[in-house]
């Protein structure tokens, strides 16, 4: 239980440092719903593009490489297959309605007391709460 | 070229550190959204932790005419609360529970999460390609 809140503490550093230096150097909010979205869409198209294909490569080889090596390891899922595809739904249109997600609306939201980062933040826990209670009856 | 380094190492650095907080185990997100059963607060501090350096980083920024890289810094955040902001993330925090995945951790899973996680994903891939479809239509 100890080592986990350290790891959660550094983590979540290593996690705010990046958002840091994606803002600093790069002049943007990293957010991973609408690095994604505009990813997906080619919106814009170009350099920004670009970016965000190499941020999500990053993103997506780190932590595989990291696994594959032998420091942390695969997850287990918690839903079954009509859960896992009613939650990517919710997940991928949801936060593509409201512009963002927990990196987005939440670090980089809360960071800089943005009113809609907090609003968004207090709605999906409050919904989240709820979703707990609705997975186990979906099991 | 140093703008694409820059996204590189920041999208590794916010995979490894998805990875180290515990936010790529959906049992540990379950967890943190358990208020009224075994409740694990771990996330806290890892929402914490990330918002620590952030903080910082808009000071830094507000005192910078550009970033780095010469390109615009964000503009002053919006402050409209509206139906698109609550609806949405109304509808994320469903999704998150159920799963226990939300975008980031989802997309630092790929390469080891398994089956569960490519059946997530691409239905995330359909969730955003859904909304995009909608928003073009209207």
């Amino acid at each position: 239980m100890e080592a986990d809140w350290i790891r959660g503490l550094i983590g979540g550093l290593m996690i705010g440092a990046a958002a840091a230096l994606y803002l600093l150097v790069n002049g943007r909010i990293m957010g991973a719903s609408g690095i994604l979205g505009g990813f997906l869409t080619r919106s814009p198209a170009g350099s920004e593009w670009r970016e965000r294909g190499i941020f999500l490569l990053g993103l997506i080889a780190a932590p595989a490489l990291l696994v594959w090596a032998g420091f942390g390891h695969g997850s287990r899922p918690v839903a079954s297959t009509l859960g896992l595809v009613v939650a990517g739904l919710l997940v991928g249109f949801g936060t593509r309605m409201a512009n963002g997600c927990t990196s987005g609306h939440g670090v980089c939201g809360i960071s800089r007391l943005a009113w809609r980062g907090i609003a968004a933040t207090l709605t999906y826990l409050v919904f989240g709460v709820l979703g707990v209670v609705l997975a186990r009856a979906l099991g | 070229m140093g703008r694409l380094l820059v996204a590189l190492a920041s999208g590794a650095l916010f995979g490894a550190g998805l990875l180290v907080s515990g936010m790529t185990d959906p049992a540990k997100v379950r967890g943190w959204l358990d208020v009224f059963g075994a409740w694990d607060p771990t996330l806290a501090f890892v929402l914490g932790g990330a918002i620590l350096p952030m903080a910082l980083a808009w000071r830094i920024a507000a005192r910078m005419p550009r970033s780095l890289s010469g390109a615009p810094l964000p503009g002053p955040a919006s402050r409209q609360i509206d139906a698109r902001l609550l609806g949405g993330s109304a509808l994320f925090g469903l999704g998150w529970a159920i799963a226990g995945y939300c975008p980031g951790p989802a997309l630092a899973s790929i390469g080891f999460g398994g089956a569960a996680i490519w059946i997530f994903t691409a239905a995330m891939l359909l969730g955003i390609g859904l909304h995009t479809l909608l928003n073009r239509r209207s």
